[in-house]
């Protein structure tokens, strides 16, 4: 798509300011919605509906003391956080909020956003192993070995909607759904891209790595301040990309009857997801590492890789 | 209840005549005195070879003696040592004491007989100063290893005020310090295998999954546990040292904070064993009032359990459903007694005050709203397959085992017992409800679990029946010793005045004796066994409380498992801090 794009910067700008926001906020929806499922008020003094409590956040993050455990590696002490705020800001250049917002048609977006997320592991061993507190170490150990095995069936579920589409660009895939939202041919991998949403995340029931009653914040335990913040940040910018990929790959993105604008059904989905995301944390306890893994390798490999084969199958029976 | 005539003739056939002197107690219990080259020959004798045996080591407890009164023409030991065994299939206690003239005697240890005897001989070295021969780790448990002196000894100073100025010196400092280095080989682990080097890692005092200032020192292989040594003694508030300076009265309150989710269950398992002392029969309204404020606070402490062992195994949710049902059962509590959590309301001979108008209708709707409740949480967490999955074949023990480690409550019947003292010594009246005592079979989380669900719905139908059959009569017994007295009593001329004056003041004199209680808490076996040497306060008490031995039986059951599933058995067991630290 060769659209002109004469407010690029204007988009960038956008973007950032944008998902900053959207991630601010979204501490202010968690805390609401939670408490309106856990029968309690939440967060209500601050401002109208305690919106505010988002600056109240923020400011105190930002004015926290800087502090650095003195047993910590500190320059990896300080890049980790950082490394998890730029891979997901960075995934959100491929991602196509209407026709012509995007930073960067990619023709290979869908790999792109697959590469950046694999980044984000690093910031949760790096972080945990600078740390050099056993909580964090083993928080950090379950957090890598839990993203590295979802990376391979997040990647590999997304393969069906490359067969349908047939790129890896996400707009194309995106104009693919005008007929048929990918959700319905293939239901299976979005369910999969899901659960292996979740588990990139790190979000309850796949938290893991940081798992309260356990081990404490795990590898973030020793993080305080803006550097807390940014792990923070960057796993409600993680839960708003993961609810984006889904949006664009199988609810037909900004596709919509005409009555909206394409860029206000993009938001209405994405908030959806997000509020299943947080739905989802209300009601679900947290399965042991081993068996999460069991879950990963002897379940959902092998249903992914059903997925495919069928789709290809069929791709290929539809195509002679 | 009672067939210790058979005990003592077997035990007499067996060590001869001489061996065992019988003493007289005011809660019938077969109590014996042996002397001490026969302790573990006798406990080997009960335990395993005596037809019926008494299998489960209820209590292992010391008296200091050399300031009490001397009566009944007692020989005048130094220090006794107690012995609580109970038999299953007989449904009786024996009571066996071994007197020591040392001021610092040597015990042999029984803990090669029992597992859970580890503890409470530390417990007695600890808080006596008596040394046990063949203890494999006799270290202090409830005080810090820096501690000088042994707190229930009677010499050993009672409050600040009687032992001078605090000052902390360099040296002092030192010390501390160094004792809170970690060092392993002091808690008898390894540092490495011969294949791997072992990672330490605490949990606790401070640690969201402990549910207090509990410490867990772990010794982990990669995940999976090693070892785990608890390490108690953060919450002790020495309750048994302070009730030998309250009157019998005004140790009330400090029994609420035991078992501090159990409430008013507290208050009764001690005025049990204070109105066995009395001799006081309390009329059958203030029978019925304690059943059902004992039951509603079951229900509240499981409640407690329910919730936070859901959120152990990373549910969020449901905590704040059961707090919430949990503040229901207080606005009853609280319109009842006045108070919450601890509301202090028994007292010797009946109760603070009678039920107040129109509490029929608070309870009624509750009975009404709660089995509602617990069918949406059978289907939020029960049969939650996740939570199946977290606690299933986690944590197991067998009854054996269980008994072996005197485990008793839910625990227990998790393993398939049915023993309730409820049904099987029925106290406060228990024997006029009908309800069952739920079990399960395969002893692990879950279906410890699943009992503990079970125990809320019959405590409901208990509630109930209290409801429907509630007698009328007075609160309080007309007995000298009801404590405060009844105020019809006092103002007839100026003898009963005193006498009034003197029960609220003073307190009430409890008759020289002993009495053991056994109540079927919230979380198992609590028991208070008194021993009044004829003044206002006790000359000694002892809380048997069911937290101790199930924290014990930790590192025995999480062996293998992993640094989950620790939260897992944590969540559970149940237990309550200050119920194991006392």
């Amino acid at each position: 798509m060769e659209t002109a794009t004469p407010n690029y910067f204007l988009i960038i700008g956008g973007v950032l300011f944008v998902m900053l926001n959207v991630a601010a906020a979204l501490i202010w929806v968690e805390r609401r919605l939670l408490a309106l499922f856990q029968d309690r008020y939440g967060p209500n003094r601050a401002g109208p509906f305690g919106l505010l409590i988002v600056a109240a956040d923020s400011i105190k993050l930002f004015f926290k003391q800087d502090w650095i455990p003195p047993f910590a590696d500190k320059p990896v002490f300080v890049l980790a956080p950082a490394i998890v705020v730029v891979t997901v800001l960075m995934s959100f250049v491929v991602i196509p909020f209407a026709p012509g917002i995007i930073v960067a048609d990619l023709n290979i977006g869908l790999l792109f956003f697959l590469a950046m997320s694999s980044m984000g592991a690093y910031s949760i061993i790096l972080g945990g192993w600078a740390s050099n507190n056993k909580y964090s170490l083993l928080g950090a150990m379950r957090g890598a070995a839990q993203m590295i095995s979802y990376e391979v069936f997040m990647g590999l579920s997304l393969m069906g909607v490359v067969l349908l589409s047939g790129s890896f660009s996400l707009v194309e895939i995106v104009e693919a759904q005008r007929g048929l939202w990918f959700f319905i041919p293939q239901i299976v991998g979005f369910v999969i891209f899901f659960i292996a949403g979740i588990a990139e995340t790190h979000r309850l029931p796949f938290d893991i790595p940081e798992a309260e009653s356990e081990l404490i914040a795990g590898f973030h335990s020793e993080y305080s301040g803006m550097k807390f913040g940014m792990f923070f940040i960057g796993e409600y910018m993680g839960i708003t990309l993961i609810s984006c990929m889904i949006v664009t790959l199988y609810f037909g993105g900004w596709l919509g009857p005409d009555f909206l604008p394409p860029i206000v059904w993009f938001i209405l989905k994405t908030l959806f997801f997000l509020m299943i995301f947080i739905l989802l944390r209300a009601s679900m306890p947290r399965p042991r590492y081993d068996q999460l893994m069991e879950y990963g390798w002897k379940v959902l490999l092998p249903l992914t890789l059903l997925n495919l084969m069928v789709t290809a199958a069929v791709v290929l029976w539809v195509s002679e | 209840m009672e067939n210790g005539t058979s005990t003592l003739a077997r035990l007499q056939a067996q060590f001869g005549e001489d061996t065992f002197t019988p003493q007289s107690t005011k809660d019938d219990v077969l109590t014996l005195w042996m002397p001490h080259d026969k302790i573990v020959a006798v406990l080997t004798f009960l335990k395993k070879e005596i037809p019926q045996p008494y299998p489960l080591l209820y209590d292992l407890t010391a008296i200091d003696e050399r300031t009490r009164k001397p009566n009944n023409g007692h020989i005048p030991y130094a220090f006794t040592i107690i012995y609580h065994l109970l038999s299953f299939e007989r449904n009786s206690f024996i009571r066996l004491k071994v007197g020591f003239r040392d001021e610092f005697p040597t015990v042999p240890s029984i803990s090669s007989l029992w597992a859970n005897a580890n503890w409470y001989e530390r417990e007695v070295y600890d808080m006596f100063g008596i040394r046990f021969t063949g203890h494999p780790h006799l270290y202090r448990i409830l005080m810090p290893r820096t501690w000088v002196g042994h707190p229930l000894r009677k010499e050993h100073p009672a409050r600040a005020t009687e032992m001078g100025p605090f000052a902390l010196y360099d040296e002092k400092v030192d010390l501390e310090q160094a004792a809170l280095q970690f060092k392993p080989e002091e808690w008898g682990l390894q540092r490495q295998s011969d294949d791997s080097d072992f990672m330490f890692l605490n949990i606790g005092p401070q640690h969201p999954g402990t549910h207090g200032v509990l410490r867990i020192v772990l010794q982990l292989d990669g995940e999976d546990i090693v070892d785990a040594i608890p390490d108690i003694g953060f919450h002790h508030r020495g309750q048994e040292k302070m009730a030998e300076r309250q009157s019998w009265h005004t140790y009330l309150p400090y029994t609420d904070r035991v078992d501090y989710l159990g409430g008013v269950m507290n208050n009764l398992a001690y005025l049990m064993a204070v109105e066995k002392l009395a001799g006081i029969q309390v009329p059958d309204r203030v029978k019925v009032i304690r059943v059902m404020l004992c039951e509603l606070f079951r229900i509240a402490s499981h409640l407690v359990w329910y919730g936070t062992f859901a959120q152990d195994v990373g549910q969020l949710s449901p905590v704040f459903y059961m707090f919430t049902d949990r503040e229901k059962i207080f606005d009853i509590v609280e319109a009842i007694t006045g108070g919450r959590m601890h509301p202090n309301w028994f007292r010797i001979g009946g109760v603070a005050q009678d039920l107040p108008k129109g509490w029929e209708t608070l309870v009624q709707n509750f009975i009404n709203y709660f089995p509602k409740r617990l069918k949406e949480y059978d289907a939020m967490v029960m049969k939650n397959s996740l939570f199946k999955a977290r606690t299933k074949g986690i944590g197991i023990f067998t009854l054996d085992e269980a008994i072996e480690w005197g485990v008793t409550g839910p625990n227990l019947r998790a393993c398939g017992s049915d023993w309730d003292f409820r049904k099987k010594q029925p106290y406060s009246g228990y024997e006029m409800f009908d309800f069952d005592v739920p079990t399960a079979s395969n002893g692990d989380c879950y279906d410890r679990a699943v009992v503990r669900v079970a125990e809320m719905r019959q405590s409901l139908r208990i509630i109930e029946q209290c409801l429907k059959n509630m007698p009328e009569g007075p609160f309080k017994s007309d007995h000298p010793l009801t404590t405060p007295p009844i105020k019809k009593n006092t103002m007839h001329d100026i003898e009963t005045l005193i006498t009034h004056f003197l029960g609220v003041t003073w307190g009430p004199v409890m008759p020289v004796g002993e009495a053991m209680s056994c109540i079927e808490a919230t979380k198992g076996a609590n028991g208070y066994y008194v021993t009044s040497d004829g003044n206002t306060s006790p000359y000694r008490l002892r809380i048997r409380t069911p937290s101790f031995p199930h924290m014990q039986m930790l590192p025995y059951i999480t062996k293998g498992y992993t640094v989950a599933d620790l939260l897992s058995i944590l969540g559970a067991m149940d237990y309550v801090l200050a119920d194991i630290d006392r």
